[in-house]
């Protein structure tokens, strides 16, 4: 992947082995109550990984940890390599987030809130602008540039989303229950849009959700439930013994987890 | 609960080795971006002023869309001024007292006061936003930039001051109509006055902010923080006369800080300079602003400890 046609992109020349995330050992508890316990897994760099989870299994305080809204007291995280923790800057300049709650202005245009992006992140105005343009035509929104975000769909506001948080060339991208609220079609727009970026520009994805058909049996799969890794691998081989990935899903959570759709 | 973890793990591990050698990657060193040891990776400079450019354009932006939120950060110190201080003209008369070299009449003497609490409700709105940014997760994206937490911080509360100058002088503007008229020097020097005091009042609200964890508190905070600070100080009546009925309530008026702003934009607007007033605005607002950052601190502060917006319910 690295030697691919969008080499131009520093990051692209990192050594293939290092993983766009790799969490190791992260135990993490509010008060008494343990979010997460001993988790470890790893998105390689260029793979679509699907987190796959019942409510309150621990994703948001993964994502928390990850994008250092706060810090992991033990273990580590790494961002291609970066430890989230002592090289924050680094880690957070190759990390593209889009949260399960709406972060967009919905007053602004499509290109202010890119542009606002974009200078978050210490691109100046012009080169922001262009490069909006850019994640936009990616995104096929181009047209919408400068319409006002409140007269998207929903599913046009989450890729303006993804675009947004591709602004900055990241080369891991994650995302929080992304599909949530959308109909089908949307849902299949936006796993499109995502996967042709883990094909195309070699970005490590970590998707999170509980809808298991958005997984396909080649895409890698880390099952987490109350704060615990039960599974890691490719969604063909989990679900082998059981059948079916709901089937396989159902067993590791117990059958006190409700079953995803 | 008790299956067994699927062996797919060590399948894995030959796809994706977790690093076990040192953490930094070694690029070529041609490439500049990775010229030096990953954890001395700097952000340039240049960064830094465009991520500050960028907060507070977008803060800009948002408040020419909210052309309420203008018009009534407009109002509300004109009621005070057309209605509260026209009924009270006749009734409060304030004797000389520095910086007024002559009697004023009551108009002049609240004006002060009343561009205090612009900033005032400007500085807990911009908080109310930063609880509303926390829970639509606005000020997660925020937070995500790599730049260093503090300026991210501390640049938002640029921007809410940039806004709160719009509204000071607009006001300023309607009022001198009204014949509330300054001297010509005193619009320019209390810029600087209006900055410091803007930043105290911001940084309180950051702090209430990371305090506050719902939306419908800031009604609490409308009852609890705005109005007593501001009838509990210097804003509607010289200190003096609190003392002459009440030595409980001078006393709470000699420490509420923000009595401190007003006698500063005060004194500012007649082109003058009041240390003390100074001293305890920029004190406050480092302490505020200190208490703020540490509140927002990812492995200090309390969103660490409580588990951050979502886990906040």
């Amino acid at each position: 992947m690295t030697e691919s046609p969008t080499a131009p992109l520093p990051d692209a020349r990192l050594p293939a082995r290092e993983p766009a995330l790799a969490v190791t050992d992260v135990t993490h508890s509010f008060g008494s109550r343990k979010a997460l316990d001993r988790v470890s897994l790893t998105v390689p760099a260029a793979s679509f990984t699907a987190l796959l989870g019942p409510n309150g299994a621990g994703k948001t305080t993964l994502f928390s940890l990850v994008t250092r809204l706060y810090d992991n007291r033990s273990g580590t995280i790494r961002v291609l390599g970066y430890d989230v923790r002592r090289q924050a800057a680094a880690a957070l300049s190759r990390l593209g987030v889009v949260f399960q709650a709406r972060t967009l202005d919905l007053e602004l245009t499509v290109q202010q809130n890119l542009l606002y992006h974009a200078t978050l992140h210490g691109m100046g105005f012009a080169a922001g602008r262009r490069r909006a343009g850019e994640v936009l035509e990616q995104a096929g929104l181009a047209e919408r540039a400068r319409d006002k975000v409140r007269t998207l769909s929903g599913g046009q506001m989450r890729r303006v989303e993804i675009a947004r948080a591709l602004i900055h060339r990241p080369r891991l991208l994650l995302l929080d229950e992304p599909t949530v609220g959308l109909d089908i079609a949307s849902r299949a727009a936006l796993l499109a849009q995502v996967r042709a970026l883990v094909a195309e520009e070699g970005i490590g994805v970590l998707w999170a959700t509980h809808i298991i058909e958005e997984i396909l049996p080649d895409d890698r799969v880390v099952v987490l439930h109350r704060g615990r890794v039960r599974a890691e691998g490719r969604a063909g081989e989990i679900s082998a013994g059981a059948g079916t990935l709901a089937a396989a899903f159902l067993a590791l959570v117990g059958e006190d987890a409700e079953v995803p759709a | 609960m008790n299956a067994p973890r699927t062996g797919t793990r060590d399948i894995e591990a030959g796809v994706a080795p977790l690093p076990e050698r040192a953490p930094a990657p070694t690029p070529p060193s041609s490439d500049p971006r990775h010229a030096m040891p990953a954890g001395r990776f700097r952000l340039p400079l240049s960064g830094y002023a465009i991520c500050l450019a960028g907060i507070c354009w977008r803060e800009g932006l948002r408040f020419l869309n909210q052309r309420g939120r203008f018009l009534s950060a407009l109002v509300r110190p004109l009621v005070w001024l057309f209605i509260f201080a026209a009924g009270f003209r006749s009734v409060l008369g304030v004797s000389i007292i520095p910086p007024y070299e002559t009697y004023v009449l009551y108009e002049v003497y609240v004006t002060p006061g009343l561009v205090a609490m612009i900033q005032l409700f400007n500085g807990l709105q911009s908080s109310l936003s930063m609880v509303y940014d926390r829970e639509v997760g606005a000020m997660r994206i925020l937070l995500v930039s790599p730049y260093p937490r503090w300026f991210l911080l501390v640049s938002k509360l640029v921007a809410g001051i940039c806004v709160s100058l719009l509204q000071v002088y607009a006001f300023l503007l309607v009022a001198w109509f009204w014949d509330v008229e300054l001297p010509p020097i005193g619009y320019l020097t209390v810029l600087p006055a209006l900055m410091l005091s803007g930043l105290m009042l911001g940084a309180m609200g950051l702090l209430l902010s990371s305090v506050f964890r719902q939306m419908e508190n800031f009604a609490s905070v409308m009852n609890f923080v705005i109005f007593p600070m501001f009838f509990a100080s210097s804003a509607l009546y010289p200190l003096w006369r609190v003392q002459e009925s009440s030595l409980v309530l001078w006393w709470i008026c000699t420490l509420n800080p923000f009595s401190y702003a007003v006698e500063l934009i005060r004194f500012a607007l007649y082109g003058q300079f009041n240390p003390l007033a100074t001293a305890v605005v920029a004190g406050c607002a480092l302490v505020f602003l200190g208490a703020a950052i540490f509140a927002y601190d990812p492995s200090a502060g309390v969103m660490a400890r409580r588990g951050g917006p979502d886990n906040a319910r």
